[in-house]
């Protein structure tokens, strides 16, 4: 946990300081996007594949061969795992928080820059290992990101089920501590590093979710730490955690007495706190943008920061709803129903207040604009199906179908990854100087936007219509036949969306060097990073810490010389 | 304790000082910074207590097979956790005067109770292997094997945390001349231990504190202050705290009655 304050006083020149084992949290946020970048590609191809066998499925695909049913179930536990922690865990938080939080409380870096390196060369681990699974005998894992026991816990479970799944549990370790370490450093400096003025109620809404975020990872992260050990030393040393008197290809196993259920408790304990730990810093980015392009002040800051501190204390009472179909007590149920509707409110609160926000706004139609709007409608789209879900008795029909697939591709999925392209659409000028082609992120919305929703709402159809979810193959079960039509259409809408992404590729990296020179501020935006130079130098500021004098949101201040006022403008800026 | 200049390291470091707002919690940022670690080993921790636990209640064949020789044992050990949280506290008061010698001492007090407790543990261990204890089976409840992979588990992890801390006092008090005594525990250690005990292995953890403490060393070679020695005691005690759920969990409640 060491800072090296001599190490850090002057911007590192050599080629492997600078870019590789850099100190600088904007390097590294640049690192941790670009692994998630990276990520999601692989992600996406996955998913493709799994699209295109389901409807298929004979087809022979290059790459790969012919899709047999367990490499069907390695592609989508590998595409789950991925997209879970190595994109929407990583992209919005490693990556923008790590680059714009200290900016934004007017820190030069994070309170242990050596531990932020650390934090972002464990990840980068944890990824290698993971994409290792891939390539060893027997192949990735079978067993869905949840990883539920026994079939997780037993090595003779499967061909995935040896060295790849003691891969992925490892690569899931080290992810945890790599994130542990990540939210220790955003915690202190948030609480620590906050220039003259900014005070709590000061900072912007993004500081606002990235903190939050950080709490739930410090809390969840640990519990997935500690089960995960235990799964391993299940596999490899014979304890029973997990796996009661099991029968495998026709062999008593030497395990007795363990409970699967155990694993799904002390998951979920941190798997629901994990799918606000991706959608947080989306509500972050879209209000920050809201209120910029609509030209007004955040509406209901004090409800928004309340919302997010409720939401992220009811995430760690509700894990129950995700195992209503385990047996649990009915009393049980009750609880963790109650509760998890309970998250509605805080979600509405925030929902309203975006829209209040925009209410009479003078709005520019940008295109980080354009996905601040596409986030909220995700939200809401995805977000009216967990009321649903939360029902246990509608939950018996409902859970492990496609109903489930489609909630929370829209609301954890798609909607984080929009946050995520608002966020890269709106800061891109500051971290590369230059400005990304509007023409092409505008194609580049409307495609994904409607795909997005060709290919997730028809799911909530199918999942009604009994459709199960993680089965490889349904094309001759007869009741399932029926759905085929809806099915064939969902892979071409995937198909459509996913080759569409290259245009945003393209416009990532012909801006990046040849895109129009950006100004300073370029949305007229009012926080801090945007006072500073673009990119901002070594130590943020250039080696003066800004004294903050106003709030975040102030647009169309009456009596103010421009309709907003930077947060560092001085207090008689605003003539109220 | 708020000291200005700790507050904001990484602000030092780019000569940038003054001009912050008060830290939230009036404390720098190294002591934030093991009070949000702990947090989160509570939690790891918290989720091996759950799996005690749960694995506990659902199965009413748990044995309780710790008689009294067992019982004395943790009894010793209990006390000296407890004994070397005093002090560590006297070595923090110490630190806080600028009582270098002292400091020094007292830190060695608590490695000495740490040490202590490391050994009493290891010889419980070995006993209890000797008797046909393993993380997947146990002499008593057959049908139980959870009893020895929840103990394993827990009273491991927290032996390593006890194994660690001692490194980390060892560091705070002595710095690089620690490092040749550490090696040398561990040398001896490996040679000592019969090749059949688990901790002939697990002795190596010795050489990995090692590896870890030489670097750090070589990073950052300086004098550590009071600050340091209270962010050790910090982690010490929430070691010595943790203890104290094991014991009545894993010890008390299987007692032989
Ligand atoms: C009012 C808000 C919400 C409610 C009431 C709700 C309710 C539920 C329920 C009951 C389930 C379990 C369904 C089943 O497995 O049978 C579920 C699954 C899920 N929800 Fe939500 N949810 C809400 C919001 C969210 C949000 C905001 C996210 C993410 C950002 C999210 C992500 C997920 C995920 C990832 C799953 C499925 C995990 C899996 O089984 O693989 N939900 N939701
Ligand atoms: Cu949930």
């Amino acid at each position: 946990m060491a800072t090296p304050a001599t190490i850090h006083a002057h911007a590192p020149q050599g080629f492997i300081r600078k870019y590789i084992f850099s100190l600088d949290h904007k390097v590294i946020g640049m690192q941790y996007f670009f692994l998630a970048l990276t990520a999601v590609f692989v992600g996406m191809f996955l998913s493709l594949l799994m699209r295109i066998h389901m409807v298929w499925p004979a087809a022979v695909l290059p790459l790969v061969g012919e899709i047999k049913p367990e490499t069907y179930l390695s592609l989508l536990t590998m595409h789950g795992t991925i997209m879970v922690f190595f994109v929407l865990t990583t992209a919005p938080q490693g990556g923008f928080g790590n680059y714009f939080l200290p900016i934004q409380i007017g820190a030069p870096d994070m309170a242990f820059p050596v531990l932020n390196m650390l934090s972002f060369w464990t990840t980068f681990v944890a990824f290698v290992v993971i994409i290792a699974a891939f390539f060893v005998t027997g192949g990735a894992p079978l067993h869905g990101w949840t990883g539920y026991p026994p079939l997780s816990a037993v090595q003779s479970a499967g061909p995935g089920e040896g060295l790849g799944a003691d891969l992925w549990i490892t690569s899931i370790a080290i992810f945890c501590i790599a994130s542990l370490m990540g939210a220790l450093n955003f915690i202190t400096t948030t609480l620590d590093l906050r220039a003259k003025g900014m005070s709590l109620m000061r900072m912007p809404l993004t500081v606002w979710s990235w903190f939050i975020t950080a709490i739930l990872g410090l809390l969840a992260f640990g519990v997935l730490l500690s089960a995960g050990i235990l799964l391993l030393m299940d596999r490899n040393l014979g304890t029973s955690f997990y796996v009661p008197l099991i029968v495998v290809n026709g062999q008593v196993l030497g395990h007795k007495g363990g409970s699967p259920l155990l694993w799904q408790h002390l998951f979920w304990f941190f798997g629901h706190p994990e799918v606000y730990i991706a959608i947080l810093p989306g509500m972050g980015v879209t209000s920050q943008i809201l209120s910029t392009f609509s030209r007004k002040p955040i509406f209901g800051y004090k409800a928004m920061v309340y919302a997010m501190l409720s939401i992220g204390l009811f995430g760690f009472m509700v894990w129950g709803h995700h195992m209503f179909m385990s047996g649990m007590s009915p009393y049980s149920a009750f609880a963790f129903s109650i509760l998890t509707m309970c998250i509605g409110v805080p979600s509405a609160i925030k929902t309203f207040n975006w829209l209040g926000t925009m209410h009479k706004g003078r709005i520019r139609f940008q295109t980080p604009m354009l996905y601040a709007i596409g986030f909220v409608s995700l939200f809401v789209s995805g977000g009216l199906s967990g009321p649903f879900l939360a029902q246990p008795v509608l939950d018996i029909q409902l859970h492990d179908t496609y109903f489930v697939v489609g909630h929370f591709h829209l609301i954890m999925g798609v909607a984080a990854i929009f946050g995520i392209f608002a966020a890269t659409y709106y800061w891109f000028p500051k971290m590369f100087g230059r400005m990304m082609n509007e023409t092409l992120g505008r194609i580049h919305f409307f495609i994904t936007l409607a795909g997005t929703y060709a290919i997730f709402m028809p799911m909530h159809y199918l999942g009604m219509a009994g459709q199960t979810r993680r089965y490889s193959q349904f094309t001759e079960v007869a009741y399932q036949a029926k759905l085929i039509p809806l099915q064939t259409f969902i892979t071409y809408a995937a198909i459509i969306t996913i080759s569409a992404q290259l245009i945003f590729v393209i416009n990532l990296f012909w801006s990046m060097f040849k895109g129009p020179k950006a100004s300073d501020n370029p949305w007229q935006s009012t926080t801090l990073e945007w006072t500073t130079a673009t990119p901002p130098p070594h130590d943020n500021f250039g080696g003066v810490t800004p004294v903050v004098n106003h709030g975040p949101y102030e647009y169309a201040v009456p009596g103010a010389p421009r309709d907003y006022v930077m947060q560092t403008d001085p207090v008689s800026a605003s003539a109220h | 304790m708020a000291d200005a200049t700790l507050q904001h390291d990484a602000a030092v470091g780019h000569g940038l000082a003054g001009a912050y707002e008060a830290p939230l919690f009036g404390a720098y940022s190294k002591k934030v910074g093991m009070w949000l670690f702990l947090a989160s080993d509570s939690l790891t921790f918290g989720a091996l207590l759950f799996a005690f636990s749960y694995n506990r209640i659902s199965n009413p064949a748990w044995p309780t097979p710790f008689a009294v020789e067992s019982i004395t044992n943790a009894t010793i050990m209990t006390a000296c956790l407890l004994s070397s949280s005093l002090t560590m506290v006297l070595g923090v008061l110490a630190a806080r005067r600028g009582d270098r010698a002292w400091t020094r001492n007292w830190l060695l007090g608590t490695m000495a109770f740490g040490t202590a407790f490391i050994v009493l543990h290891g010889l419980e261990w070995t006993h209890l292997i000797d008797k046909g204890m393993t993380p997947f089976a146990n002499p008593w409840a057959p049908s139980v094997p959870q009893f020895g992979g929840t103990f394993f588990t827990l009273t491991g992890m927290h032996m390593l945390h006890v194994t660690i801390g001692v490194i980390y006092l060892g560091v705070i008090a002595f710095r690089k001349w620690f490092l040749p005594v550490l090696a040398a525990i561990w040398i001896a250690g490996y040679f000592l231990i019969p090749a059949d005990n688990v901790f002939h292995y697990g002795i190596h953890a010795l050489g990995i504190g090692l590896i870890v403490s030489a670097i750090i060393l070589f990073l950052k070679p300086k004098v550590y202050d009071a600050h340091d020695v209270e962010v050790s005691g910090l982690y010490w005690h929430f070691v010595d705290l943790v203890w104290m759920f094991i014991f009545p969990l894993v010890y008390l409640m299987s007692t032989k009655i």
